[in-house]
C-alpha cells in the first residue's frame, strides 16, 4: 500500500529511534567485553544483549510487529523450538572440559 | 455434479486463492528462507561455542576492537539506509528508493573490504584454517567458517541489492521487491549482532 509523505517522515523518525537503540545495545556489548568478569558471565550478558538487539531489529526493522499476529507467532515459535533443539550438545561440551568418561 | 463435488471445488479454489497469513507470496518465501538460514547460522555458532568451550587452549588473538566496531557501525547504519529505501519505495519516490538502495549496497562493499582486510591481517600473522601461532588449530577453522559464511551472505546481499535496485529503477520491479531484499539485508545485519560478541569480543586479548 502506498504511503503519504507525512507517513514516510513519521516512519523515519521511529526508525531513527530504533536505530539509535540498536547502536546503543551494540555499544553495550563492546563495554561488556572490557568488564573484569568470567567468560561464562560475559557470554550470558552478551547473549542477553544480542537477543534484545535481534528482537528489536526483527520486530521493527523487519516489520514483523506489523504483520498478522498468526504469522508473528509462527516465526517466533518455529525459530525458538529449533534453536532449543540445537542445544543438546552442550552437556557433552561441558563433560569434555571436565575430562569425564573417555576424555584423558 | 453432486453437492459434494461443488463443496470440494469451492474448498480447493479457496485454498488456492487465499494467501497464507495475508502477505505476498514472495515475502512469505523470503521469511521461510530467513528462518532456514537462521538455523544454518545457529548451527555454525553452536558448533563454534561447543569447540570453544571444550578446548582448553582457545586463543584470544584480538587486541583492538576498532576494526570490528567500524564494521558493526557500517552494517547497522546500512540497515537504516535500507529502511529509508523501503520507505521511499512505498511512498512512490523512485529516485530516493534507488539512491538509498545503492547507498546500502556501497555500505555492504565497505563492510566486505574491512572484513577482507582483517582476514589478510590474521593470515599475515600466521593464521590458517588448521593452525595459528596462539593455540589450538581449531580456532582458525571456526573463525573462518563463521565469518566466511557471513561475508558470503553480505556479498550475495550486495549483488541482490544492486540487481533489485536497477530493475526497480527500470520499472521491472516494484516497492514489494525492494522490501523483500530489505528483509534479507536486515537478516544479514541481525546475524552480525551474534557473530561480533561470540567470535570477536569473547576472544579479546586482555
Amino acid at each position: 500500500m502506498a504511503m503519504t509523505v507525512e507517513q514516510k517522515h513519521e516512519g523515519i523518525g521511529k526508525y531513527l529511534v530504533v536505530y539509535l537503540c540498536i547502536l546503543a545495545l551494540a555499544g553495550l556489548q563492546f563495554a561488556i567485553a572490557y568488564q573484569n568478569i568470567t567468560a561464562a558471565q560475559m557470554f550470558r550478558r552478551m547473549l542477553s544483549v544480542a537477543l534484545v538487539e535481534a528482537g528489536v531489529a526483527v520486530m521493527f526493522f523487519m516489520h514483523l510487529w506489523s504483520e498478522k499476529r498468526g504469522f508473528l507467532l509462527f516465526v517466533v515459535f518455529f525459530t525458538i523450538f529449533v534453536l532449543l533443539a540445537m542445544q543438546f550438545g552442550w552437556t557433552d561440551s561441558f563433560r569434555l572440559t571436565q575430562c569425564a568418561g573417555y576424555c584423558s | 455434479m453432486s453437492q459434494a463435488d461443488l463443496t470440494m471445488q469451492g474448498h480447493s479454489a479457496g485454498m488456492l486463492t487465499d494467501r497464507p497469513f495475508a502477505i505476498p507470496t514472495k515475502k512469505l518465501a523470503m521469511w521461510l528462507f530467513i528462518i532456514a538460514d537462521t538455523m544454518t547460522f545457529a548451527a555454525c555458532l553452536v558448533a563454534y561455542g561447543f569447540l570453544r568451550n571444550a578446548t582448553p587452549d582457545w586463543p584470544r588473538p584480538f587486541h583492538s576492537i576498532l576494526n570490528v566496531a567500524m564494521m558493526t557501525f557500517i552494517l547497522l547504519t546500512s540497515s537504516l539506509t535500507m529502511l529509508l529505501g523501503v520507505q521511499s519505495a512505498k511512498a512512490g519516490d523512485k529516485a530516493g528508493a534507488f539512491r538509498w538502495t545503492m547507498i546500502t549496497a556501497l555500505a555492504g562493499i565497505a563492510f566486505a573490504v574491512l572484513h577482507i582486510r582483517e582476514w589478510l591481517g590474521l593470515i599475515g600473522e600466521g593464521m590458517t584454517l588448521f593452525k595459528n601461532p596462539w593455540g589450538t588449530g581449531l580456532f582458525g577453522a571456526a573463525f573462518f567458517s563463521v565469518t566466511g559464511l557471513h561475508i558470503t551472505h553480505v556479498i550475495a546481499g550486495v549483488i541482490a541489492l544492486t540487481i533489485v535496485g536497477l530493475r526497480y529503477k527500470g520499472g521491472r520491479y516494484n516497492a514489494d521487491d525492494i522490501e523483500i531484499v530489505g528483509l534479507y539485508w536486515h537478516f544479514v545485519d541481525l546475524v552480525w549482532m551474534f557473530v561480533v560478541p561470540f567470535v570477536y569480543l569473547l576472544n579479546l586479548a586482555h
